[in-house]
């Protein structure tokens, strides 16, 4: 199945491990080169895409799925994976993936959830690992060198759980707001609670600057705080979504 | 993204390479009219569901039916009756 990259063609490429980063107790990262991969002859890489990877047992099985992209264009390539303990494919790509491994992967995907450097302020919201893309997009912006005022509003389960945590503090000009919604460690000054409209209203940008927002996380998550930046008067419009199924749990 | 494939919405971003395979270009930002409503979304805002079996796509405001895509052997079977129109962007 596996082709020479033809221009714009989605095709099967071979990807192979460089190294495999701890982000958390279950989250990797998995940095993989991939010769064509946004070469001439590939699809040029955007901020927020994600990509396919197969894996395909000795019997012939295969499956696949999507993962968000966490680097940024022009940067090796690499995912992050949340291990899920029923899943089918992550388990195999948080515990058993080793640098020179090699996996099937296809992409970049997507042209929807992407931003590419534009100037409006810019609102980042992530429920869990749908920090992912949002930190492809900080990455992006900060390589870019551009002063697009940005914060990322970052819901967690408990502390230990962020992931990014010491990179997302050191980005200039990003507003970094964490709220955490199955804990409330001593000493904790940031926020607790799940994204609501309240939050929204007294953190996020006012509609009235034309901000851009970039929502990320479980379907229940990405859908309570789409109806709450609509409600304080975001333009649908103005508010894309990107949707995980991993958990059915609101706030990630 | 998905891991577990039960029946969990998602939305037309997972669905990116597969609709890319079937139409040979970025399709999330196409335009797609719902034939039932009217309403006019990109397809990265259908709702999703995957393996159901195969891959249905409904209408975000009516959740009509747009589009069923199935697999059978190597070939993508793509069944868009429910769009009234589907317009590529760009």
């Amino acid at each position: 199945m596996e082709g020479t990259a033809v221009r714009g063609r989605l095709t099967w490429q071979t990807g192979t491990v460089s190294s495999v980063i701890t982000e958390t107790a279950d989250t990797r990262t998995i940095v993989f080169d991939v010769p064509d991969w946004a070469g001439p002859g590939g699809i040029k890489q955007r901020a927020g895409q994600h990509l396919d990877v197969r894996l395909t047992a000795e019997d012939g099985y295969s499956a696949e799925r999507s993962y968000s992209i966490a680097s940024a264009p022009g940067e090796p390539l690499a995912i992050t994976v949340q291990r899920l303990d029923d899943g089918e494919v992550s388990p195999y790509l948080t515990e058993e993936l080793r640098a020179g491994d090699q996996l099937e992967v296809r992409g970049p995907i997507g042209g929807y959830f992407v931003w590419d450097g534009e100037s409006d302020p810019l609102l980042l919201v992530a429920g869990g690992s749908g920090v992912v893309p949002l930190r492809c997009i900080l990455r992006h912006r900060d390589r870019l060198g551009v002063s697009t005022p940005a914060e990322l509003i970052y819901s967690v389960r408990t502390g230990p759980d962020v992931i990014y945590r010491d990179e997302l503090g050191h980005y200039r000009g990003v507003e970094l707001i964490y709220t955490l919604t199955r804990e409330h460690p001593p000493g904790w000054t940031g926020l607790t609670g799940r994204v609501d409209a309240a939050m929204l209203g007294k953190y996020a940008w006012p509609a009235a600057q034309d901000p851009i927002a970039y929502v990320c996380g479980p379907t229940p998550f990405v859908e309570a705080v789409a109806e709450a930046l609509v409600s304080l008067g975001y333009p649908p419009a103005r508010v894309k979504t990107e949707r995980f199924g991993a958990t059915g749990d609101v706030n990630g | 993204m998905a891991d577990t494939r039960d029946e969990v919405a998602l939305d037309g971003n997972a669905i990116g390479g597969l609709l890319h395979e079937v139409f040979g270009r970025e399709m999330t930002t196409a335009v797609g009219i719902c034939g039932s409503c009217g309403a006019s979304r990109q397809v990265a805002e259908f709702v999703v569901y995957l393996d159901c079996p195969g891959t249905v796509a409904r209408c975000r405001d009516c959740t009509a039916v747009l589009m069923v895509i199935t697999r059978q052997q190597d070939l993508n079977c793509v069944d868009l009756m429910g769009l009234a129109s589907l317009t590529a962007q760009g």
